[in-house]
């Protein structure tokens, strides 16, 4: 059987309070505060986002599947697996598939990862709930990676899995949907119960667990309380139940149980086990066993590390902007082009996967791409380089308040990679007080626009910001 | 670094005559008006009938296509014309080319004419149609770009933001001040320090004082050969150099290009001073119109010229070095910040006001017995562009 080898996760820096949205609409609001994705991130660029946290320095080429889990894909039709594979330099032969509209779809591509493969699994969400209603408040947005395959190196063995299917319409969203919907949720709340109480134990028995060996029991229910109840109800103390991150980053979609996993993994000590129990229309669930090899892991953001990393005073109206739920004036400017679709495809690998060229003459490094070398003037004498993790600083910069941007000032400096390099691009995830000269950034790959339907995605630099020992 | 035939331009050819229509928020005038405008008064200027012209080069941006955008309006009998563009150059290049076409002899009498017309595109600042592109580069505005310039600077030089921005203003505030004196210009009032200082921003630290004037108009010259000048008037305008500069993009793509310089400016500077022998720019130009689409523009300028040492422009900015009365008098018309900016237009309109002060028809802003002038304009960004700079007298050397 497989196991995870190794883990990260993503969650937006925009974090959404909850009162905010509450004073708006002058009604109660849930505590906490939700994550967000800012006006240039989605579920692939969340995906990379997570998946580098993931695999850290791992060579690429090890990985032979990537899945893709979302029910928030920018496209109904075309794929993002070559937008990820390319971003995260995933070699050409890579094979790939995307899990979509099941909210149990990132459980479910942990389950479909091949013994004696590697396989990428990533799970990103980024839904929207109808103003006013409860989904609003309840969603969030994030994302996680796994690493899956065998070996010395799995962190967590997979001891055993399984699915129940049982058709119940809880939350759905059709075709032509913007919004989640949900149905009365003592519908959902009863159906998910009456699959956990047939199901669980019966699933612990064969593995010869029980209720009590369980270390941690991470529930993905269909209510604000369901994993509360269904863990009452199996007889898991409080203690053995894993924070769900409602209060923090909100439900997360089919990234919900596989961010859970994440948190549990974190915190986790060899020999423990770990039980996932992940809701939508039936049950996935996982028995999962931590091995000695977690305490080799290295050092990585998680969940724990990106929830400390955040900006938690984002405005209600900048929400309702940045999803398009209103309508704002344009600016004074023209309206951006839909990008060059043959430029793409020409530029993809340099684009998505961020690589430049390095001089073989003179060892200047340049992005994007030269046939003739800026600094000794050499004809075609280059090599691919990859900027990606190389780290870098602000030489000069500007806040352009007449650039079209969804969060004017749009920022934009440029960039000096310390390997050598300049780039200049916008800076995100930053506000305008906090830029200066000699800032040391690290890039992240971002949804520049969308335009004609086509998600233009390239990379913007952010200022790096460390929590102690991450 | 540029390298230029032993045979330059100086001294070759003479400017006849010049137009230049009002530079202003034009709601009443097209394309077409604004060119016929400046045609006519440059050919009633130099004392010829427009069908004296034996061929023209027009220079727009935006404004129009090849050369029947000015065919069409003069009603030229199948002349040739030719439409250049070199962004915000476009209007010094077509005025180069006509000299050059004179100079070999191909013709004895052409027209530089440049026209724009921007505010009928209803959006704010400069815009222009892109060509097709994977869209990753950042789509910023045209202050922005040239705002990398000053917290480059204000750091290299050790200027604190409040001192950097007393800098600026005064740039912007000097060349209000000598627009009040021109009645062809877009923006004729004086504006305080203080107004300036606190303009509402635009791509910080650059607010709205710090730009130049959007504006529609054009501007045109009448030239020939030096031997035949004096058929047409007593008192022409000589061309002593011409030169332009393209960068490669150093800007963009190597380190060592820090912000405070552009090279492109110094390499127009030297190829410009070489052929028009001058060996100390600050002591032998009268005067000078240079490109201050942004303030910080300028004062990056006045060291990339050798108006100023490495570092000490900030400070003769503030000595006054550059004002109407100062040892330099730079942009005594009022420069882009203060007449106006309509694209192809500018470089004609920085050699029209040369012209004038020459001819000691400059009013109340007239410098006192000028003889060598430098009109500089710049098309681009400061990571990347096309640098050009004219050297003009009012005597053969």
């Amino acid at each position: 059987m497989n196991g995870i080898i190794s883990y990260g996760a993503y969650i937006p820096y925009n974090r959404l309070k909850r009162k905010r949205i509450g004073e708006f609409f002058g009604k109660p609001a849930m505590g906490g505060e939700k994550a967000i994705a800012g006006y240039d991130e989605d579920s692939v660029s969340m995906g990379v986002e997570a998946a580098m946290d993931c695999l850290q320095e791992m060579n690429p080429d090890q990985i032979d599947t990537v899945y893709f889990a979302t029910t928030s894909s920018p496209y109904r039709e075309k794929g993002s697996i070559p937008t990820l594979a390319a971003a995260l330099n995933l070699r050409d032969s890579v094979r790939g598939m995307e899990t979509a509209a099941s909210l149990r779809s990132g459980t479910a591509a942990i389950m479909a990862a091949k013994p004696g493969e590697h396989t990428l699994v990533i799970a990103g969400d980024c839904r929207t709930g109808a103003p006013t209603g409860q989904n609003e408040q309840w969603f969030g947005d994030g994302a996680a990676a796994f690493l899956i395959g065998s070996g010395p190196d799995v962190i967590a063995n997979m001891i055993d899995y399984t699915s129940v299917q049982g058709e119940v319409i809880s939350h759905w969203r059709s075709q032509s949907d913007l919004f989640t919907q949900s149905w009365e949720e003592r519908l959902s709340s009863s159906a998910f119960m009456k699959q956990v109480k047939e199901s669980v134990s019966p699933f612990l028995e064969k593995n010869d667990r029980s209720i009590g060996t369980i270390s941690k029991v991470i529930i993905s229910g269909p209510t604000t309380r369901a994993h509360l109840q269904a863990a009452q109800a199996l007889g898991f103390s409080n203690q053995q139940v894993q924070n769900p991150l409602f209060d923090n980053v909100g439900l997360t979609g089919n990234a919900h149980a596989p961010m859970m996993l994440v948190s549990a993994l974190e915190e986790a000590n060899p020999g423990d086990q770990l039980l996932v129990v992940s809701f939508a229309e039936g049950l996935d669930l996982l028995l999962l066993e931590v091995t000695d090899a977690i305490s080799r892991l290295g050092k990585r953001k998680g969940v724990q590390g990106y929830l400390s990393i955040k900006n938690d005073e984002v405005l209600y109206s900048d929400y309702l902007k940045w999803r398009e739920i209103i309508n704002t004036e344009p600016p004074r400017r023209p309206s951006t082009d839909r990008p060059s679709a043959p430029a793409l495809h020409r530029g993809y690998q340099q684009n998505l996967g961020f690589i430049g060229s390095k001089c073989i003459k003179c060892g200047t490094a340049q992005f994007p791409k030269q046939r003739v070398c800026v600094q000794c003037q050499s004809k075609d004498e280059m090599e691919d380089y990859r900027f990606v993790g190389q780290s870098a600083k602000v030489t000069t910069f500007t806040l352009d308040y007449l650039a079209a941007s969804p969060a004017p000032p749009m920022i934009v400096a440029v960039i000096d990679f310390d390997q050598g390099g300049r780039i200049i691009c916008e800076v995100t995830d930053c506000h305008p007080k906090e830029i200066e000269i000699g800032m040391e950034v690290e890039m992240t790959f971002r949804r520049l626009f969308e335009a004609g339907g086509i998600s233009n995605y390239f990379w913007k630099a952010r200022p790096i910001r460390r929590k102690e020992g991450v | 670094m540029f390298k230029m035939s032993r045979k330059g331009i100086s001294d070759k050819v003479a400017v006849i005559g010049m137009g230049c229509t009002r530079f202003a928020e034009h709601w009443d005038k097209s394309v077409e008006d604004l060119l016929v405008e400046a045609a006519y008064e440059a050919f009633s200027d130099a004392g010829i009938e427009p069908t004296d012209v034996e061929a023209a080069w027009l220079g727009t941006m935006i404004s129009g296509y090849a050369g029947i955008t000015l065919s069409g309006p003069l009603k030229t009998q199948y002349i040739p014309v030719t439409r250049v563009e070199n962004m915000c150059a476009t209007g010094s290049e077509a005025f180069r080319n006509a000299c050059y076409a004179v100079a070999s002899g191909a013709y004895d009498i052409v027209l530089a004419i440049g026209v724009e017309k921007l505010k009928d595109s209803g959006y704010s600042g400069l815009t222009r149609p892109n060509p097709p592109s994977d869209g990753t580069a950042p789509n910023i505005s045209a202050p922005a770009s040239f705002s990398f310039l000053a917290p480059a600077y204000f750091k290299k030089y050790g200027l604190t933001p409040e001192q950097g921005r007393e800098v600026l203003s005064r740039i912007a505030w000097k060349n209000h001040y000598n627009g009040s004196l021109n009645p062809k210009a877009q923006y004729r009032s004086e504006v305080s320090m203080e107004k300036i200082s606190k303009s509402p921003l635009v791509a910080a630290p650059l607010g709205v004082f710090d730009c130049s004037g959007v504006a529609d108009g054009a501007a045109a010259a009448i030239i020939v050969r030096t031997e035949d000048a004096h058929k047409y008037r007593k008192d022409p305008m000589y061309v002593k150099a011409l030169t332009i500069a393209a960068g490669p993009g150093d800007g963009r793509l190597r380190q060592d290009f820090d912000f405070t310089s552009i090279k492109e400016n110094v390499a127009a500077a030297q190829a410009a001073y070489r052929e028009a022998g001058i060996k100390n720019p600050r002591q032998e130009i009268s005067m000078a119109e240079v490109h201050d689409c942004f303030t910080p523009t300028e004062l990056v300028i006045y060291e990339d010229l050798g108006f100023s040492e490495r570092g000490q422009g900030w400070k003769d900015v503030l000595n006054g070095v550059f004002e109407l009365g100062g040892e330099l008098p730079v942009n005594p018309d009022g420069g882009l910040k203060s007449f106006g900016h309509p694209i192809g237009a500018s470089g004609l309109r920085m050699l029209y006001e040369m012209y004038l002060q020459f001819q000691g028809r400059a009013g109340k802003r007239q410098i006192e017995n000028p003889k060598i002038g430098l009109t500089h304009n710049l098309g681009g960004t400061p990571m990347q562009c096309v640098s050009f700079i004219s050297i003009v007298g009012k005597e053969l050397s």
